[in-house]
């Protein structure tokens, strides 16, 4: 069967079929992808809570992080890959974090500049002190 | 002009059903030419998938702009147990993983791995929502419900809209057990299957962009 062909397994777009031969090689995708997310989210437990790192970094810290998991869940378990028959889904996916991302910088970025520029006169004037 | 054709989908996926032609073959139905139709239904349930992502970082633009509006209200950091939130995510990542497994089962055709892997996919969901509700019910008890603050009502609909989905998942998950049962592993079931499966894991997706960015950034020193 073609599908044996050893480049072809860790390219499978969603919706391709399995052979019931691959099925031992599938459920170890998913347990790597489980093993990579379990760290990740352990990593990022233990630095919200800790005074290991910087503390002003957290935030970005943890955006990394969860940044860094996302792909492993897009990877191991939704299978968006670089496979030939992933090249739409990835397409889409970019075209949707074009818009995830405008959404959410844009709405950060403007809010913020509107909330200096209105500010109440008292806590003007607690910042000026 | 047939340099244009390479451009369609079904030019892409070709080199797809060459690779795996000796298994299309055996399960036909599929067309000798352009993609399998598990590929573009997939294709297409990815689509609406990202609309829905869309709609949670439009809720999340809305949290994020809001954390600090607590109008003297608690904050994150009063209400936010980092145990619970624990608790939820492994519910999920498991359930995920169970989620991966249940179609692997259906594919092979191996009723025990299907129907095992579903119930414990229904089993860890369904933990996490009464988590979640639990978490929901302590807060409105404690009066810091969704009418407290701007912070808390964008935290109750960013949240409570991720529970609906996942409610609305677990629904669904029901019907799928009901249709393998029903209507054995037919092509057009093993489809609806294979969009189940997509929208579980980006609910995933969504729950560690939404532990992390909101609960762990919400409770972390600053």
């Amino acid at each position: 069967m073609s599908t044996s062909n050893p480049e072809a397994h860790g390219d499978i777009a969603p919706g391709d079929e399995l052979a019931p031969a691959d099925i031992s090689h599938a459920i170890r995708g998913y347990l790597v992808g489980l093993a990579l997310a379990t760290l990740l989210t352990c990593v990022s437990f233990y630095i919200a809570q800790s005074t290991l790192v910087w503390q002003p970094s957290i935030p970005i810290a943890l955006s990394v992080l969860a940044l860094a998991q996302m792909g492993v869940h897009l990877v191991f378990f939704l299978h968006i890959t670089s496979g030939p028959d992933s090249v739409n889904n990835v397409m889409a996916l970019a075209f949707g974090l074009l818009i995830v991302i405008l959404l959410v910088f844009g709405s950060l970025w403007i809010i913020t500049h509107l909330d200096h520029n209105l500010m109440p006169m008292e806590r003007l004037m607690q910042m000026q002190r | 002009m047939s340099a244009g054709a390479d451009v369609y989908p079904g030019g892409v996926a070709g080199g797809g059903l060459a690779r795996g032609g000796g298994l299309a073959a055996a399960l036909t139905e599929e067309p000798e030419h352009g993609p399998s139709k598990r590929i573009v239904v997939a294709y297409g349930f990815w689509i609406f998938l990202i609309s829905d992502i869309i709609l949670f970082s439009a809720l999340f633009a809305t949290y994020a702009v809001l954390t600090d509006a607590t109008a003297g209200g608690p904050s994150g950091r009063d209400l936010f147990e980092l145990p619970t939130v624990a608790v939820e995510t492994a519910c999920l990542l498991l359930s995920t993983v169970f989620c991966g497994f249940a179609g692997i089962g259906a594919q092979v055709r191996r009723n025990g791995m299907y129907y095992g892997s579903m119930a414990a996919t229904f089993v860890l969901g369904a933990t996490f929502v009464a988590i979640e509700l639990h978490e929901f019910a302590t807060m409105i008890a404690a009066g810091a419900g969704p009418d407290r603050s701007a912070f808390l009502s964008a935290f109750f609909a960013l949240i409570g809209c991720h529970g609906l989905h996942v409610s609305a998942g677990l629904l669904w998950l029901l019907t799928m057990m009901a249709q393998v049962y029903a209507k054995g592993y037919r092509a057009d079931i093993r489809r609806r299957l294979l969009c189940f499966a997509l929208f579980w894991h980006t609910l995933d997706i969504i729950w560690v962009a939404l532990f992390s960015l909101v609960y762990l950034v919400g409770v972390a020193p600053r």
